[in-house]
């Protein structure tokens, strides 16, 4: 065993000797693939915490939301509408819910009003969302004014803060009394946006969803379980943004599989052919191009991972954070508690190390059987 | 001054454990800090009920992207026809199949009211 430890050792020695012999190349390899396999752990790494995290904020939401729709777009629910859900059996609570969109043109951003039922707001007060302290510099005391549709100016007073630890949910809410949202607004007595209802049990949800279908034909039920696998597929590997990174990373894995696998360069010919010539066994020659691609996949995993990792979750993806906030102004300042995925290492570590190992041994095989004196001429 | 000379085997293969010690040391990590970062998840949770939210604050430029769940299937260029689709969240939001296969199958079992 010792003797089996110390020959590889041997063989490390000289393949370690053999690549700093072409110092910036493999550096710049090495490099390269360190980069690749950062992106895309930091990728794998940010969206399933992110999903993960939007699953457990999201578990508490209304069991079903009904909207009403007028010739395929959103309308108001009419007054009646909570009364004819109220005659159907397994519905256990329903509240009307009211919320909008305003856009503020001072910082050109939106927020989410709503009028909540649980909370006591009183006239001329708002409690906001902590992205609206930063970017409009509110504190609970100061005042601000915002101009409703119809051209009306209302001035409200900052009753408090949403707490930063909930502002993945609640960066750009602006919470008022129900009687200012429908003066804001002019959404009349009776009228809400949509209904928000729990059912007593579970396993009943769908049925309730149709019927209420059924009862109410020009309303769309969503249910909590469509708005959890919304955000479950979200950054799904399979669609969207995150296919074209994989696949772009993958052709980018691809091309230096291939620049490997496509044969040795003279020099690394002329290596394998002295070597046979001093009396190397074929089987050394291919542990030693063994440790070499090795040696560069794992290092490349490892630290590209562990770089991943500290980029996710202790410097909150900022490299991302241009891609993601996009064209907002309003952006949430959230730390993601870590959920790491092993299938997703795992798939990462089988799809980075075991090709590339592989690809320098495809080449070696040949060369390392060939004659040294054809090997060394060639 | 004593120049130690560590050979390169050793020093390769002591890099290497470190970096898979610290590989295996950020999984216990990953359970720190969610137990640290718990409370936070809990003050969003508490929120979602008590307010009845349905969607994280993640896109805010437009009202398809800030609402995903809510959003009407005619969200997008909702402005005026020629308005910009609001690039990368509409890529990063593009509405899955299997969120609109359900509301299919929901809207067809129905009966028509008489």
């Amino acid at each position: 065993m010792r003797t089996w430890i110390e020959k590889q050792k041997h063989l490390i020695d000289f393949t370690l000797a053999s690549l700093m012999r072409r110092k910036a190349k493999n550096l710049g390899l090495l490099f390269i693939y360190t980069l690749l396999v950062f992106v895309l752990a930091s990728a794998a790494l940010y969206t399933h915490a992110l999903r993960q995290e939007a699953q457990k904020a999201l578990a508490g939401s209304p069991e079903i939301v009904l909207q009403r729709l007028i010739a395929g777009r959103h309308d108001l629910i009419p007054p009646g509408y909570i009364e004819k859900i109220g005659r159907i059996r397994g519905v256990q609570k329903i509240e009307g819910r009211l919320w909008g969109y305003y856009y503020d043109s001072v910082v050109k951003a939106n927020y989410t009003f709503m009028a909540p039922r649980d909370m006591q707001i009183e006239r001329g007060e708002i409690i906001v969302g902590p992205a609206l302290e930063r970017s409009r510099g509110l504190a609970a005391g100061n005042g601000i004014s915002f101009r409703a549709y119809t051209g009306e100016l209302f001035t409200f007073i900052v009753a408090d803060v949403l707490p930063q630890s909930s502002e993945l949910v609640s960066a750009d809410l602006v919470l008022m009394n129900e009687e200012d949202f429908r003066a804001f607004f002019k959404i009349p007595p009776g009228y809400y946006n949509d209904i928000a209802l729990s059912v007593a049990n579970p396993q009943e949800v769908r049925n309730v969803a149709i019927k209420l279908l059924t009862a109410l034909p020009d309303s769309r039920p969503i249910l909590r379980d469509e708005v959890l696998r919304t955000y479950a597929s979200i950054f799904d590997w399979r669609e969207g943004i995150m296919l074209t990174l994989l696949a772009a990373a993958i052709l980018a894995f691809g091309i230096f599989a291939w620049e490997k696998a496509a044969g040795l360069s003279a020099e690394e010919k002329r290596e394998i052919g002295i070597l046979k010539a001093i009396g190397w066994e074929t089987g050394d020659v291919i542990k030693m191009k063994f440790w070499e691609g090795l040696l560069i996949s794992l290092t490349a995993f490892l630290v590209g991972y562990l770089a991943a990792y500290l980029h996710v979750f202790y410097f909150s993806a900022s490299l991302f954070e241009p891609v993601l906030k996009g064209w907002a102004v309003l952006y949430p300042r959230f730390t993601l508690p870590p959920h790491i995925d092993g299938l997703q290492v795992a798939t990462l570590f089988f799809f980075t190390v075991v090709p590339y190992t592989a690809a320098v041994l495809t080449p070696i095989w040949r060369a390392a059987t060939t004659d040294p004196d054809t090997v060394m001429r060639a | 001054m004593r120049v130690v000379f560590v050979r390169p085997a050793n020093f390769a293969l002591l890099l290497l454990a470190a970096a898979l010690a610290a590989f295996l040391l950020s999984f216990a990590d990953a359970a720190r800090l969610r137990l640290a970062r718990a409370t936070a998840s809990a003050a969003a949770a508490a929120l979602v009920t008590q307010l009845k939210l349905t969607d994280p604050v993640l896109f805010t430029e437009a009202r398809y992207t800030r609402h995903l769940s809510q959003a009407d299937l005619q969200s997008a260029f909702q402005d005026h026809p020629v308005a910009f689709e609001h690039f990368p969240s509409g890529s990063l939001v593009i509405p899955p199949a299997g969120v609109i296969a359900p509301y299919e199958n929901l809207d067809r079992k129905a009966k028509a009211p008489d």
